[in-house]
């Protein structure tokens, strides 16, 4: 038995943090924040470069033939530089159709295919909202779909819980917290449903597991932030990071999200061996970081006084970030009800 | 103990009761910004002309000039968060300066600067906080020189609130630089529109700039303006800041927005259910209000020891952390129950409450932060209310 990391897959984490860090940084990501198309698609390319939309395709289809844990390492170094990226949408679809629509496959890998996902409705669904698959094609209206902006293919959910493949029709662009990622509400009017696909919530867990990474190298991030804020700025003639208060904020934050990052790893591995529980732990592993992630914004933006408060240092950027998982596919108690569900301790 | 409201308060409570919901169509709306918009002024000026607000200020200076009367008081108050009718004005000017200048001010600054105070027709700021003097308050290096008859102020204020609508600002300034730290400053009133103050706007994390950066420059103003004794601006100071912290934990303010809450989610559906009849909602929903019954309560027991004159105790001390607290926890229940909504911010169709829960969880977390931290009011407990020996003394004097 081992728990870790293989050499490639540090390599592999080692590689993308190198490419967030110097292509990424919070300047650029201003810019995108700012409506910049020019520096989006800095990173789109960068990340095209690399290969990263392909990471869970097999190898004889074009991609790298790696699994979820991988993904999740990438997702990780994403959110660490809340990096705005197809990333997730990418990676979700393509492991859903990998072994359906091989074709549909290479061409994410090659690029010539980008996925926008709206799975939304399958966690929950408001009054006349929600999008149905009948005779003539999906009709209605899904919230906040992910990279739906610019996608050539939609993956959607129906009612029953089908998913399918559809070409992007109509969409409304939402006003967010954050402005570095682009969510719109799809409206489709009769689309084509390319592929269906009975899935039972592998594409729900897969997204949901992604999100959780995306929050967790947020949270690092802002924790790595309020240590270094802390070991300079001076109150009382000291550095703030000598007072055991601010310290233990520091303690507490580190305590959280080390084990955070060992369940999803552990669920990341556990969907890639198609464990039984993989499911509930990749809901249970979303929960859980979500209420970890949001300790850890509101804790590190208290570090940074007042200043957390501005948009001087950017650290609101992050807190965003993770206020915006939180609520994507599920809050943290609709998940531990699915969570309670799925393995028959609760009534569905 | 006695709750229970004779036939003269029941009385007074349904003619609360009536005035508001008579006038209700009086009050500004979300849509009248602008802090001395008319509508804002003219709510103001109805509200102390009926007694509920500025209740027991007396009239020389604008106030309504009531006996002070804490049940009264309650009863206004909660008129206020049951009717979700808007509250009457409620700046730093109105919450911490004019109790200051109650307490402390020349009969001139009274009668100068309470009636248009109160009146919401002088805004003020607050100039404490400087980049260097945050939680050490008293290490601030705002220097004010002697001349004649007026002081010449030189150096930086930040995070200063409204400094840009304000007409005035009470500012703590360093007057004798050889004195101990807490003994060399002193608390000043002057306005903003003197020559030398540059006010730079500061955007914060909700995208729109409430507070500022603010730079002076051979800015003299009259020693008239000095509240107290030049030198014992530290003892004012503290006086405001406690005013502070009760208005930032006010627990009416806090259980008007749980009465949104609860709106919202009677209001809201998702996947046919109402928000409120979701168990692990509601839940969540009861344990905040039994802290919000708490701090109410809690407040109650506060206007009882300040009217007899005896010590609030630990009851004051924890306010600011607590109601602070419970605000920001409110906003993050609302925001949850609205799932994927609830992230929604700006404008749009969707939008629910204007987006204000999104606005508030954030700019609730500022004032977790503003005013003295979290940090700072748990030392703050721990020293002054439980007595506990006080953190190691700073090595350098600042
Ligand atoms: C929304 C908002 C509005 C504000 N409005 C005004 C205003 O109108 N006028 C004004 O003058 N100021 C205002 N402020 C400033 C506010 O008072 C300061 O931000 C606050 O006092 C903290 O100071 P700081 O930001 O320098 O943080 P710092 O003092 O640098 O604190 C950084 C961290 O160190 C911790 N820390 C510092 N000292 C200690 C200690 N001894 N023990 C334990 N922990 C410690 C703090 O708790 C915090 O976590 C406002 C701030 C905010 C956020």
């Amino acid at each position: 038995m081992e728990f870790g990391l293989s050499e490639d897959q540090t390599l592999l984490q080692e590689t993308v943090r190198r490419f967030v860090a110097e292509q990424a940084p919070l300047d650029l990501i201003r810019k995108i924040a700012e409506g910049d198309a020019e520096a989006k698609q800095t990173i789109a390319t960068g990340m095209d470069e690399l290969g990263l939309n392909g990471v869970v395709i097999p190898e004889e289809l074009g991609g790298a033939g790696l699994g979820m844990l991988d993904a999740v390492l990438v997702q990780e170094c994403l959110g660490y530089g809340i990096v705005p990226s197809g990333f997730l949408a990418n990676v979700v679809a393509s492991s859903t159709l990998s072994s359906v629509d091989t074709g549909l496959a290479q061409a994410i890998a090659a690029g010539e295919a980008r996925f926008g996902i709206a799975l939304n409705d399958l966690v929950s669904r408001r009054d006349g909202a929600g999008l149905s698959a009948e005779n003539g094609g999906l009709s209605g209206t899904s919230m906040m779909a992910l990279s739906a902006e610019d996608a050539t293919h939609l993956l959607v959910c129906d009612g029953e819980g089908n998913l399918h493949v559809c070409a992007p029709e109509d969409h409304q662009v939402l006003s967010t917290i954050d402005r570095t990622r682009v969510f719109v509400e799809l409206k489709l009017s009769k689309a084509k449903s390319q592929m269906s696909v009975t899935d039972d919530r592998g594409a729900l867990a897969r997204a949901c597991l992604l999100l959780a990474a995306d929050s967790l190298g947020a949270s690092q991030a802002m924790l790595d932030k309020a240590v270094e804020y802390a070991k300079e700025r001076k109150q009382f003639g000291r550095v703030i990071g000598s007072f055991q208060a601010v310290k233990h904020l520091c303690a507490e934050m580190a305590a959280k999200i080390e084990p955070s990052r060992a369940l999803i790893w552990h669920a990341a591995h556990a969907l890639d061996m198609d464990e039984d529980e993989a499911q509930v732990m990749a809901f249970l592993a979303k929960a859980h970081m979500s209420e970890v992630a949001t300790f850890v914004a509101r804790t590190s933006t208290e570090v940074y006084g007042g200043m957390g408060f501005t948009d001087l240092v950017g650290l609101h950027y992050w807190f965003k970030r993770i206020g915006v998982n939180r609520q994507l596919l599920g809050s943290p108690a609709q998940l531990r009800q699915m969570a309670a569900v799925a393995q028959g301790l609760a009534a569905a | 103990m006695d709750l229970t409201l004779s036939p003269e308060y029941t009385a007074f409570r349904d003619h609360v009761a009536k005035l508001l919901e008579e006038n209700a169509h009086l009050a500004p709306g979300p849509e009248d910004k602008g802090l001395k918009h008319p509508k804002r002024l003219a709510w103001q000026k109805f509200l102390i002309g009926e007694g509920l607000t500025a209740r027991t200020i007396p009239k020389e200076y604008g106030g309504y000039g009531a006996e002070p009367d804490i049940l009264k008081s309650r009863i206004i108050a909660e008129e206020f968060a049951r009717s979700g009718v808007p509250r009457p004005l409620a700046g730093q000017g109105i919450s911490m300066l004019v109790p200051t200048l109650l307490e402390l001010g020349t009969p001139e600054q009274k009668e100068k600067y309470i009636r248009p105070t109160l009146h919401g027709e002088m805004i003020w700021c607050q100039g404490y906080s400087e980049p260097g003097a945050g939680s050490d308050l008293a290490s601030l290096q705002t220097k004010a020189v002697e001349d004649g008859d007026d002081y010449v102020i030189n150096g930086q204020k930040i995070w200063t609130s409204t400094a840009r609508q304000a007409d005035m600002i009470f500012c703590l300034v360093r007057t004798d630089p050889a004195a101990k730290k807490h003994h060399g400053i002193t608390y000043i009133l002057f306005p903003m529109d003197t020559p030398g103050i540059e006010v730079r706007p500061l955007v914060d994390m909700t995208g729109s700039a409430n507070f500022n950066e603010v730079f002076f420059t051979d800015v003299r103003v009259p020693k008239s303006g000095v509240v107290f004794e030049p030198n014992k601006g530290w003892q004012v100071a503290n006086a405001t800041l406690t005013h502070e912290r009760g208005m930032l934990g006010d627990p009416n303010a806090t259980k008007a927005r749980f009465v949104e809450l609860v709106e919202l989610m009677k209001r809201e559906t998702v996947n046919g259910e109402r928000l409120i009849d979701n168990p692990l909602l509601c839940d969540r929903l009861m344990a905040l209000q039994a802290e919000v019954y708490a701090m109410q309560a809690n407040g109650l027991r506060i206007m009882t020891s300040r009217l007899k004159r005896e010590s609030v105790g630990l009851a004051g001390l924890v306010v600011k952390l607590q109601g602070c607290e419970l605000n920001h926890q409110i906003a993050g229940l609302a925001i949850d129950a609205l799932g994927e909504l609830g992230v929604l911010y700006g404008d749009g169709e969707h939008l629910r409450s204007e987006g204000s829960w999104q606005w508030r969880y954030m700019y609730d977390l500022g004032l977790i932060i503003g005013g003295g931290t979290a940090q700072i009011q748990k030392n703050i407990i721990a020293e002054r209310g439980l007595d506990m020996p006080r953190e190691p003394k700073p090595a350098v004097r600042a």
